[in-house]
């Protein structure tokens, strides 16, 4: 039945591996400067392991714009994307897998009554913009830099010609790498919050997480798009497209992959936080708008602002509109299709209770208002209702009534000492971390904020520091532990192994 | 991935010897015909075969060039220009080899006044080919300085025109000569300055080829 679900996701796969590695290896091997088996194969392998090793950046964005908490919801979603894509490549439109997924997200969360995390949303349609400009400026600069290096340098004609193959290799690697981790959230992003894997330790070697088994799927999907398909598109993408000198070619491309690889980079972002760099948002973005980025800026390097096509850029612009909105409408309906039609959860219902120790506990943040008294003991299953009724009947600010429904949040969470044994990496956790987790054995938290204060008053290694430019990478890090909690210790999710383990001690 | 490298290299060797035998057969040339003018024949002739040799070793290079250039696909976006630049050099080559045959067969009977200026002639014709040879080299390897050597390429053959007018002018003044005598002298002159024109025109052809691959 998980492998039913996780169909429309690798169906998303293959399309993505069979359009998008074109954009990493179409001129190359369209100019025949690189063998379509060579480039096949190096694709898939460093797509497949980009996504297994750095797909988890750009996911958890989009995890925030609406974590699809049920496998038939995040079948229709990823259907939904798939057949946006499907159909506006019929219609030649301008498409991407990225601006699919995530109005067809935004399409779940208007049905499952979640609300849209505008920041998270903003930050994405932010990158949009940003990515073909930044590629566009990357390929300006690179061309300038390789046109003056050639020109002083005097290399004969053949090297050059053997170093760009080299580097049309080197870089379709690095470029595909990318890809995969870049773009892996839009295939298995999805099925994130409802993964059916477990973890899996390779005879103590290494270990894959239960998301990196998923995003290993989706890569070997993707690279069964790039075999079975992707040829036909290189060769049209390598000529149609873009009529480049090799080494132009080769500098769109890198300017791709690094404009791909910037969005998708835990490890650059580190490094930023750590330089006190603003970071750059990890986000799934389109390569194909990246081409046609580092394609202007390679015109506009040649030959000035009127290189610059204004069909092109309007079509750009449109495949920011039309796609969402074309994918939101389509993820709606089907979801309720999926549930009135043919009875399939498409979401878990999140329960919003206001109880006492929700308000005293906003009272302890700073949030003294009367008006909210009237809602104690209220239990919401939608949160944009509870919003609209707290917006009605309270004086509360909008930034408040926010804070009243992060809070309000039911998250039942069970600790179990077992389960924190088998799934807390002790190479990441701490020894007084992991040991103020295991004394909660038993113990059942209602909301995540529960959680968080309990351990902080147990070890201070769970307590977040102040907000400083040296702390940030120390308070990323332990977010990310906590989400881990919130994760293993679900309350749904334990009864769900459960019920695998006793299945499994049934049978014969 | 050693024997990419290795075939690079050796393509490149190709085709430096291959421009190396063109500039070789334009000294040996212009040194047969001091020997002609001097009336040293045998000397002559044993410089004529050797530029035939020459322009045969050529044509063999320039064929493993291009062979080799399109079973490796090597070059894509450059190859057809290459090809057309190796071909008109051997083609320069190949006037040059005719010429001096030319002279062996017809043994055309020179004058002592114009002795002098048609050795100039030859000299700024071979200037011309020898700046055509590196200009050919240039667009491999140093894409800048081809302007260079096209500039020059095209002084000679307009001083080779100059020259060759002025033989011309001269010998047809020469009312004291049969005139089959200055007809055939004049298609000798005419010979020296095609092979400058010749070496001009490939000049052209790199410039183009050149600009092609700044942009």
């Amino acid at each position: 039945m998980v492998w039913f679900y996780l169909i429309s996701g690798l169906f998303l796969g293959w399309s993505l591996g069979a359009n998008d590695a074109a954009n990493v290896f179409g001129t190359a091997v369209a100019t025949k400067m690189v063998k379509f088996k060579v480039a096949a194969l190096i694709a898939s392998i460093f797509v497949i392991v980009g996504a297994t090793i750095s797909g988890a950046g750009a996911a958890h964005t989009l995890g925030k714009l609406g974590s699809v908490n049920a496998l038939g919801g995040a079948f229709t979603v990823a259907l939904a994307a798939a057949v946006t894509v499907a159909w506006m490549t019929k219609l030649g439109l301008p498409v991407s897998t990225t601006q699919a997924i995530v109005g067809a997200i935004v399409g779940w969360d208007f049905f499952a009554g979640a609300l849209v995390d505008t920041n998270a949303l903003m930050k994405i349609v932010t990158t949009w913009v940003l990515n073909p400009i930044l590629a566009g400026a990357f390929s300006f600069v690179l061309f300038k830099l390789v046109k003056a290096y050639l020109r002083s340098a005097k290399i004969h004609l053949l090297r050059i010609d053997l170093y760009t193959r080299l580097g049309l290799i080197l870089i379709g690697a690095f470029g595909s790498y990318s890809l995969g981790a870049n773009n892996i959230a839009n295939v298995m992003g999805v099925f994130v919050a409802s993964n059916p894997f477990t973890d899996i330790n390779f005879m103590g070697l290494f270990r894959l997480t239960g998301t990196q088994v998923l995003f290993f799927i989706g890569g070997l999907a993707i690279a069964v798009g790039i075999y079975t398909y992707s040829y036909r598109v290189m060769k049209t993408v390598g000529s149609d497209i873009f009529k480049l000198s090799p080494i132009a070619a080769l500098v769109v491309v890198l300017a791709e992959s690094l404009v791909l690889f910037i969005f998708a980079s835990q490890s650059l972002e580190r490094l930023l936080i750590k330089l006190g760099l603003p970071t750059i948002p990890l986000v799934p973005v389109s390569s194909s708008q990246a081409v046609v980025g580092g394609v202007i800026g390679i015109a506009i390097a040649r030959g000035g602002g009127k290189a610059i096509n204004l069909k092109v850029l309007t079509r750009i612009f449109w495949g920011w509109i039309i796609t969402p909105v074309t994918a939101a409408v389509i993820s709606f309906f089907s979801l309720f299709f999926m549930k009135n039609v043919f009875q399939q959860q498409v979401f878990e219902p999140i329960p919003y209770k206001i109880s006492k120790k929700v308000i005293q506990k906003l009272e302890t943040l700073g949030l003294e208002d009367t008006t909210i008294e009237s809602f104690e003991g209220k239990v919401y299953y939608n949160a944009w209702k509870l919003r609209a009724d707290l917006k009605h009947n309270t004086t509360l600010s909008s930034h408040e009534v926010d804070m009243v429904i992060k809070y309000s949040e039911v998250d039942s969470l069970l600790i179990d000492s077992t389960i924190a044994n088998e799934h807390l990496d002790p190479d990441w956790f701490t020894r007084s971390q992991l040991e103020a987790v295991k004394s909660l054995h038993g113990s059942i938290f209602e909301h995540r904020w529960e959680l968080v204060d309990t351990l902080s008053k147990l070890t201070p290694e769970w307590r977040y520091k102040p907000k400083t430019r040296e702390n940030r990478l120390y308070n990323k890090d332990l977010k990310a532990k906590y989400e881990r909690l919130f994760f293993v210790f679900k309350l749904s999710r334990i009864r769900q192994l459960k019920e695998i383990e006793t299945n499994e001690e049934g049978k014969p | 991935m050693f024997t990419v490298f290795k075939k690079t290299k050796e393509l490149e060797a190709k085709i430096d010897n291959f421009l190396d035998t063109i500039l070789e057969a334009a000294l040996e040339f212009k040194q047969g015909l001091k020997y002609y003018l001097a009336g040293d024949f045998e000397e002559f002739e044993r410089r004529a075969k050797h530029v035939d040799k020459l322009e045969g070793q050529a044509d063999r290079l320039r064929r493993e060039i291009e062979n080799m250039l399109y079973a490796e696909m090597l070059i894509p976006e450059a190859r057809g220009d290459v090809l057309a630049l190796l071909e008109n050099s051997d083609d320069v080559l190949n006037i040059v080899a005719d010429t001096i045959v030319e002279f062996s067969i017809e043994r055309p009977e020179f004058l002592e006044e114009i002795d002098e200026q048609f050795m100039n002639l030859v000299d700024v014709s071979m200037q011309a080919v020898e700046e055509m040879v590196a200009a050919v080299r240039a667009y491999f390897k140093d894409i800048v300085s081809v302007r260079d050597h096209i500039t020059k390429v095209m002084f000679f053959e307009k001083e080779s025109d100059k020259i060759g007018e002025k033989i011309k002018r001269y010998l047809f003044g020469r009312e004291d000569l049969r005139l089959s005598h200055r007809m055939h002298l004049r298609t000798f002159i005419s010979y020296i300055q095609a092979i400058a024109d010749k070496a001009e025109d490939i000049g052209d052809r790199v410039s183009i080829y050149a600009i092609k691959r700044l942009v």
